[in-house]
Formats: structure tokens, sequence, C-alpha cells
């Protein structure tokens, strides 16, 4: 899943400078899960800018909608009518829905109210953990079930650097050594020889530094004549 | 073809090498390298010059070993992989070795998080081993990683760093044996103070048979005060600094002199330690006792044969 932090209100509230109609759009999907976008985030947040607007006399008119995935249109334009008259949005969704929004609302201010912070999953709750580098070109099968992308510091892919003690990083000392982890990983399988394989450099083309990532699902991809079809069944 | 650099003379004629570090300084005068050059020369067989060592930013690596090369010292090059992608890299060695450079060393390079730029976004293209890689292909098949023949290869004699203590300790030989199978010449360690843990290292080392694949220059650093001791173990990525140090150097009436009483004495033996080819000097802001260390541990006179 992604995960999310909310932005602090004080920020959000200078980026709605000059906007008075405003909609906060929370998603029922991963914000949710790690308690920055969801429903309960998406109420909180409004409410807060109600109470702001009452105090400081701003005329403001808040309104909320939380949407089943901000990141696909078709749920998107679910809120077609929650948007009558608003001059602003303020995403609730990870930085993908905010943009889908923006797609569907291209003439909105889309106020980005969470900052997206990475692939992960939840340690416990709470607690958060980045888990996936999205390098393109996936190595768990050599790492233990550990991705060094993500969780080395440096995404180095030959083993430790000499930072790493104790079972920790050397950037911090809260922070888990990945390639520690990937050591203890493959020693548990019985695959040590894997640590002693001479990994080349890695072809990072798959990843970021290719450029925009579109990936195309050929048989999915519906043809002029299908899409015309469905569109008259609709 | 490797370099032939002096360095690489010294350890191929069985000799006990001696390399030691200058810190290029935070700024654009290359006096204070001059200066270091001037006064260390004929007391090691190369000298080694950091790259942004703990991500400060100081005067560049290439450049303070062309200091290096007028001052008539041989230059170790460190290149870390934290701020260069593999073109970058590539283009420097070419250009390093161009104008004399022969000896460079492969490192991972401190997180920037240590230093004072802590908002950079940081590289790691590639990792040490790989970066051992990439420069072996360039002398060995001149060709750069990508494959396209080089118009003329670098020469280079390709070094690498170990850091016995890190973690996990079992891994610190297997990593070592990656980095000579990747093409390190020579090994310069992390600094010792916790002899028990090296001779183990060591133990591993020869058990491999690596002592007889890659010349290891064991790591030594002066001790100035027992606060930098302290230091050095409490915010110094992968140290080891065993207690009884620390209590030497606070129990010491001169606490400089036991440093460098301290160090001459690990140096000492270091030179019986098996499958141990030399030392590395890093007297970190403390180069001027270079020399005196040198002569203490009687390994003065060097024979120096730069071209």
């Amino acid at each position: 899943m992604i995960i999310a932090e909310q932005k602090p209100l004080n920020d959000i509230i200078q980026m709605l400078e000059g906007h008075q109609r405003v909609l906060v759009v929370g998603c029922r999907s991963c914000v949710a899960v790690c308690l920055a976008g969801g429903e309960k985030e998406a109420g909180i947040l409004a409410e807060s800018l109600r109470l702001h607007s009452e105090l400081k006399g701003k005329g403001w008119d808040i309104e909320e909608i939380t949407l089943e995935r901000a990141c696909e249109k078709e749920w998107v334009r679910e809120m077609e009518g929650a948007m009558e008259g608003k001059n602003a949005i303020i995403s609730l969704a990870c930085g993908v829905g905010a943009q889908v929004i923006h797609d569907i609302y291209p003439g909105v201010f889309v106020i980005p109210g969470v900052n997206t912070i990475s692939m992960g999953a939840p340690e416990e709750q709470g607690i958060y953990m980045e888990k996936c580098g999205g390098c393109g070109d996936c190595v768990l099968h050599l790492t233990g079930g550990i991705c060094p992308v993500a969780r080395c510091s440096k995404s180095l892919l030959n083993g430790p650097c000499g930072g790493s003690q104790n079972g920790k990083c050397e950037i911090d000392p809260e922070t888990p050594c990945g390639w520690d982890l990937i050591y203890r990983s493959l020693k548990e399988q019985g695959r040590l020889d894997l640590m002693d394989v001479v990994i080349a450099p890695k072809n990072w083309r798959p990843s970021r530094s290719g450029g925009l990532r579109k990936t195309v699902r050929r048989e999915a991809v519906q043809t002029e004549e299908e899409k015309k079809i469905r569109e008259a069944g609709q | 073809m490797k370099a032939s650099s002096n360095l690489q003379q010294v350890l191929d004629s069985g000799q006990f090498a001696v390399t030691a570090e200058i810190g290029p300084p935070k700024g654009a005068n290359p006096e204070v390298v001059r200066k270091h050059a001037r006064n260390m020369k004929g007391y090691a067989d190369a000298f080694n010059l950091t790259d942004n060592q703990t991500a400060v930013v100081r005067l560049s690596s290439w450049a303070a070993s062309l200091v290096c090369l007028q001052e008539g010292v041989e230059p170790v090059m460190q290149m870390a992989c934290r701020d260069r992608n593999r073109i970058a890299i590539q283009s420097d060695v070419l250009g390093a070795s161009a104008l004399g450079v022969k000896n460079m060393l492969c490192l991972t390079g401190d997180h920037q998080i240590f230093g004072n730029q802590k908002e950079a976004k940081n590289v790691y293209d590639l990792d040490s081993i790989q970066e051992l890689m990439v420069l072996r292909m360039m002398r060995d098949e001149g060709k750069t990683w990508g494959g396209d023949p080089l118009e003329t290869a670098p020469k280079i004699y390709l070094g690498a760093v170990e850091n016995p203590f890190g973690d996990p300790f079992e891994f610190r030989v297997p990593r070592l044996a990656k980095k000579v199978a990747a093409g390190a010449d020579f090994i310069q360690t992390q600094s010792i103070y916790d002899m028990d843990r090296f001779e183990r290292f060591m133990d591993g080392v020869r058990d491999r048979g690596l002592d007889r694949k890659v010349h290891i220059l064991a790591g030594v650093l002066p001790l100035k005060s027992a606060k930098v001791a302290q230091y050095m173990k409490n915010k110094v990525s992968g140290m080891s600094v065993p207690d009884a140090v620390i209590d030497r150097m606070k129990n010491a009436v001169d606490p400089k002199a036991e440093g460098i009483k301290l160090c001459v004495e690990t140096i000492e033996h270091l030179k019986t330690v098996k499958g141990v080819h030399g030392v590395h000097i890093m007297a970190v802001a403390w180069e001027e006792k270079v020399p005196e260390i040198v002569r203490e541990a009687g390994l003065f006179p060097r024979e120096i044969s730069i071209e």
C-alpha cells in the first residue's frame, strides 16, 4: 500500500488562500489504513477548517466526501454532485489520487492535503515502514525476501556497507540495516551462498531513472471499435 | 594494464607498505594539501586524498591528487559512490588517469546525513563492489561499462576498503572476497583499536587464502585525546574502540604523546600479523605527526621510485 502523512493544518490553510468553496476529498484505500486521509480524517479536517473559518470570519463553504478509490477515474467521477459550485479540492488521497482528481476536474485547484511517503506496510498500529523501492526489476528471490533498494539507505546490492552495526544502519540507531536483515533471512533459509554472489551494476532503466513509466497490458487494451461498443452499451 | 604505481611496486616487492591520508581543505586553497605533501614526502609510498569524507564538502579528491603529483608524491584518489553515477565516475577515472593519477580507491561513501549537506539527493548508482567491476573493465578490457571501446584505456592500480568492525562480522571476510573477485588489487581497512577482532578477521582472510590474492593495508588513526576516542566509539560509523583504549587515553599524563605511542605500538603489532602487507595511517587533522609515527614504527626511510 501507499503510505502518506497529513500535512500540518496551517500549511493546508495557507495553500487554500483565495479559495472559498472547498471540497475535502478522502479515500477509503491506503490512506485510510495509514490514518492519513480516510473518511474519519476527511471529516476531522473539514470540521477543523469550518471552525477556523468561523473563528477568523473567512466565510468558507467546506464540505467533505470520501471516495472508494481516488486513483481510479470511475470512482472519482462519483463525486460529481458534491463538486457543485466548488472552486478548490483538498485531496487527502495520495499523490496518485490527487492527480487523478485533477485529471477529472482540470479547472479546479487541487491542494495536496497529504505528503505521499512510500510504498510500504503497517508494522503495527500507527507504525508504517517502507518496503519496496519500485525499481522495476525485482530481486527479492536473491535477497531473502527483503528489498535492498528500499531497505538499505544506500540501495546497495552487494551486502552491508561498513556502517552497519549491531543490526542498525549508520544513518540512525533506530533504523534497521536492510542488509543485516537480508543476511539473517538468508542464513535462516540456508542460502548464505547468495551473499557471496557478486551482483553487477544494476540496470536502473526500469526504475524512475528511465523516465516516466507507462505499463501497457496489450491483451487488455481495447480497440477503438471495442471502446465504441462499450460506450453504446452504457 | 595495471598502473605500475610506486605503491604497487612496493607491495609487489614484498616490502611492508605505508600509505597516509591527506584530508583536502574546506576551501579553494591548494596550499594546505601542498604543505602536507611536502611535510610527509618520503614518509609514505602513496597518499590517499579523501573524497568529501563524512559527506562534508571539501576540495575535490582529483584536484588534491593533482596537487600531490605537482609535489612529486604519489596520490591514491578516493572515489565515493555517494555523489556520482557511473557516467561521472568513468569520466573522472579517464581524466585523472590522463593527468597521471595511478592509484584509485573505490568506496561506498558515508551517507550524506553525516555531513553539511543533509538535504542532498544521493546517487549510489553503483556500490563499491560494482565500482571496482567498472574500473577493472575500463582498465583490462579497454571498454566503458556500457561496452563502448575506449580510445585509450586508463592504467589503474585498484584499491578498495574494508571494515572488519562492521556487522554482521561473519560477512566481513566474504565481503572482502567479493571485492577481490570484483578487481581489488589492494585493500585499506578501517582504523584498528580492537586488535582481537581484527586478528579474528585476518584468520578468516587467511583461511580463504585472500591474503595471497590481495594486499591488505591495515588502518591506524592516532588519537589526540580520550574525548576523540569516545567520539570515534559513539559517533563514527562502523568503529570499534574498546574501553581499555579510552581508559588508557583518559589516564595519560600527556594524551597526545600517548596517542602517538599507542598508534606506533599498533603498527608494531600489525607488522607481525600474517597477511598484513602494510599500514594506512589516517592522522585526521593531525597529518604533521605522520613522519614521527613512521619513524618511530621503524618504517623510515621508504624506498620511493616515483617517476
